[in-house]
């Protein structure tokens, strides 16, 4: 029962790290595309979005690390030994996301180097829903094994399945803060603007999503099949999909709450659906699955870990709460 | 360049750069909630502009202390996977209360980055409060976790495994208190003293700055006072560390042999061939009052260690002493200032001492990375204190100088990066 318990707060760790830091690094993105007269004021709109909000979202990645090696260590050691090098490509674009943002935001000359902050965010931006999709396919497909460097250190993450999930995951990203953007402001063509990208990037994600059955099968990992025979995975589908009707329609009448709840909610099921047909498997690999179960740390450890998350929810979510009243409700008045 | 010296660099590398930064994330949120209070106590337009001149510059250590902080979290698993399988299930407890208090600094920093005009005025200033309090409580349970390294509990090791594992009595191990205090002091002294020193060199240029003046005056008063509990705390810690550690204990104080009564050595080069120290000075007797507070009594030295388990010990040695001199230093100059502003406040702006305390502006955090070095160079072998060598921890993935030499430079250019933003922000203010 712990380690079911245990086992879920890491999947809402995961969840909301992608549900609200995923939408931070979509941004950078989407800054790849800004354009047009109005280049500066879209970039602005994003900083002033993500501003007050990026440091808190990126803990949920922090929480998710520090249940892993607490809770179930052999699962974390697993992970850091397999996927170093995109481990380390994912630290790597974590901190030049914070820092270009950091910098450029609070460099007291506004000068030619701006330019090379929004450089390396918008590469980070990219990098890390790259590096973590990778990281995550790996973990599902299992490819690789011991044996020499490459098969042991690179085809488990670097393959045509995993690079798919990779692409998938920047869509959703894109998607998440297209969305919340569209919520951010109130000039007309700005919105026009970000509901058009969430369409593209909803799109994108609907083709990157079908890539990865794709890239299963020709992986030889028949996913289609998997997912009929698990109920909650093919229910959570099948919602993922059903949802882009009222999400569509949303996007027609620019009612922003309901249209974040929806996108929220769609993929939340996408990420309910991976989970459930993993479960209970932390990492594949070739030689044995790790599992929630075998990796798990004794009895006493999750007992303590329990109630410190317990404990951390009493404090966390009321201040989340504030946090998001003071700077997301009601839509944040425009940047002049 | 062998696997292990690899991954030991990375990890200096990462832990002495995240330390910067951490230690002023931790100390100087309660430097502006002084001048914050003083603003809505007062309503003197200075200190609001000086609260907002800090948080501004903080903003950025902030961000850059966030990152390299998570990048540390994992770090931990990428180069020393099988310490993190061990030390997990048992000293896993503190990060987990750490991620909380992570999580709250990080909520309350943005709301009193971007609080500005949008927060009532008193929930401003206990969100800044707060990120200071929650910044202090994450650094302790770090610290706890290293104690735990250097003073292993809550645990039986039994035929190379543990058993009989207790979560609570791992955190709160012999090490972990006085550690803790004795970090958040020298993060407090160490940020104190470098913020006054910047604020001292606004002053030389332009003596008559109110906003230098009064940054200036609430910095050294924070340093002071702490530079000044540093080393009576600091004494604790040793007495604590001469019975939990005698080999690290010997290593710093380079005693070779087993002396009653011991020498205090200052200085010198020790030398493991001729197990002496060259050009040290020596202090009779004092090493013994030092480790157990009588002049004569016995303090084991590295004879007591088996070969293979010796710290190496010039550079703990010189690094415990690099500490212990710029902490004396620093606590002696605070001494001069508090004697200075209850007597002759006048002397405090006086133009030598103001060049004194730039000269100090480096030094805190010299010691800071002396300090670590000390703990971590003098624990060797062990990664766990007398359970697990560290050469045993470390991953079997290849090429780890690759990783390293990534961190590196990334760390560097950050560092110049932060270096050159703060330039350009003080010049800019000017």
């Amino acid at each position: 029962m712990r380690i079911e318990l245990t086992g879920a707060f890491l999947a809402i760790s995961l969840l909301f790290y992608c549900l609200f830091g995923g939408a931070d690094f979509g941004a950078g993105i989407l800054e790849i595309f800004t354009g047009g007269k109005d280049r500066e004021k879209q970039k602005e709109l994003i900083a002033h979005a993500i501003g007050p909000v990026w440091e808190a979202n990126h803990m949920w990645l922090v929480l998710a690390v520090v249940i892993l090696f607490n809770g179930f260590p052999k699962a974390y050691v697993a992970l850091s030994t397999t996927y170093y090098i995109p481990l380390t490509l994912l630290l790597v674009g974590i901190i030049f996301r914070g820092c270009a943002f950091t910098f450029g935001r609070y460099d007291a000359v506004k000068d030619g180097s701006q330019h090379y902050y929004s450089l390396f965010f918008k590469i980070s931006g990219v990098m890390v829903p790259m590096t973590l999709g990778m990281i995550a396919g790996g973990t599902f497909l299992g490819k690789g094994g011991k044996g020499d460097f490459a098969s042991s250190y690179i085809s488990p993450w670097f393959n045509f399945f995993s690079f798919s999930v990779g692409l998938f995951t920047c869509a959703l990203f894109g998607f998440l803060a297209a969305i919340y953007l569209v919520g951010e402001t109130h000039k007309a063509e700005l919105q026009e603007l970000f509901t058009t990208r969430a369409r593209t990037f909803n799109v994108a994600a609907i083709l990157t999503g079908l890539l990865v059955f794709i890239s299963a099968q020709g992986e030889g990992f028949p996913l289609a099949s998997l997912f009929i025979t698990k109920p909650l995975s093919a229910l959570s589908m099948a919602g993922a999909t059903v949802i882009l009707v009222p999400l569509w329609l949303a996007l027609k009448s620019r009612r922003h709450f309901l249209l974040r709840g929806l996108a929220m909610v769609q993929v939340a099921l996408v990420l309910a659906g991976w989970f459930s047909l993993q479960f209970p498997v932390l990492i594949a690999t070739s030689s044995g699955a790790v599992t929630l179960t075998n990796a798990a740390a004794p009895e006493i450890t999750l007992k303590y870990l329990l109630l410190a998350l317990a404990a951390g929810c009493l404090l966390i979510f009321p201040s989340l709460f504030y946090l998001f009243k003071i700077f997301k409700y009601p839509a944040r008045k425009d940047v002049s | 360049m062998t696997e292990i010296f690899a991954a030991r660099t990375q990890m200096a590398v990462s832990l002495g750069f995240h330390i910067i930064f951490a230690s002023i994330g931790m100390s100087m949120p309660f430097l502006m909630a002084v001048s914050h209070w003083r603003w809505i106590k007062t309503k003197d337009p200075v200190y609001l502009e000086l609260t907002k001149n800090w948080s501004q510059g903080v903003a950025v250590f902030f961000a850059v202390g966030a990152v390299s902080g998570t990048a540390l979290s994992f770090e931990l698993g990428l180069l020393w996977p099988k310490f993190m399988e061990l030390a997990g299930p048992i000293i896993g407890m503190p990060f987990s209360w750490e991620g909380t208090a992570f999580f709250i600094e990080a909520i309350f920093l943005g709301i009193y980055l971007y609080g500005w005009g949008r927060v009532p005025g008193s929930a401003h200033w206990c969100s800044g409060l707060l990120v200071g309090l929650s910044g202090l409580a994450s650094a302790f349970f770090v610290v706890c976790a290293n104690g735990w390294m250097n003073a292993p509990a809550g645990f039986d090791w039994v035929n190379g495994q543990a058993v009989n594992i207790n979560p609570w009595a791992a955190m709160f191990n012999r090490a972990a208190f006085p550690q803790g205090l004795h970090m958040a002091l020298a993060a407090f002294t160490a940020v104190g003293f470098a913020v006054a020193g910047i604020h001292a060199l606004g002053l030389l240029k332009n003596p008559k700055s109110l906003l230098h003046r009064k940054a200036f005056q609430i910095a050294l008063l924070f340093g002071s006072i702490s530079a000044i509990l540093l080393p009576l705390q600091g004494d604790r810690l040793a007495k604590r560390l001469a019975a939990l550690q005698p080999a690290k204990f010997a290593a710093m104080e380079a005693l070779y042999q087993t002396s009653a009564p011991a020498p205090l050595v200052l200085g010198g080069f020790p030398s493991d061939q001729g197990q002496t120290v060259r050009w040290g000075v020596e202090i009779p007797g004092a090493l013994s009052f030092l480790a157990h507070g009588d002049f004569h009594s016995e303090v084991a030295g590295l004879d007591k260690v088996p070969a293979e388990e010796r710290p190496p010990v010039a550079p703990t040695h010189l690094a415990f002493d690099l500490m212990a001199g710029i902490g004396t230093l620093l606590a002696l100059t605070s001494l001069f200032a508090l004697l200075a502003s209850w007597k002759k406040p006048a002397w405090l702006l006086d133009t030598r001492f103001l060049k004194w305390t730039v000269l100090c502006l480096p030094l805190g955090f010299l010691a800071i990375e002396a300090g670590w070095t000390v703990t971590e160079v003098g624990r060797q072998p062990w990664i766990i204190y007398g359970i697990l060598k560290t050469r045993d921890a470390v991953t079997s993935t290849p090429g780890l100088f690759y990783s390293m030499l990534l961190f590196t430079v990334l760390y560097l250019f950050l560092a110049f990066m932060v270096a050159w933003l703060m330039v350009r922000r003080f010049r800019h203010a000017d």
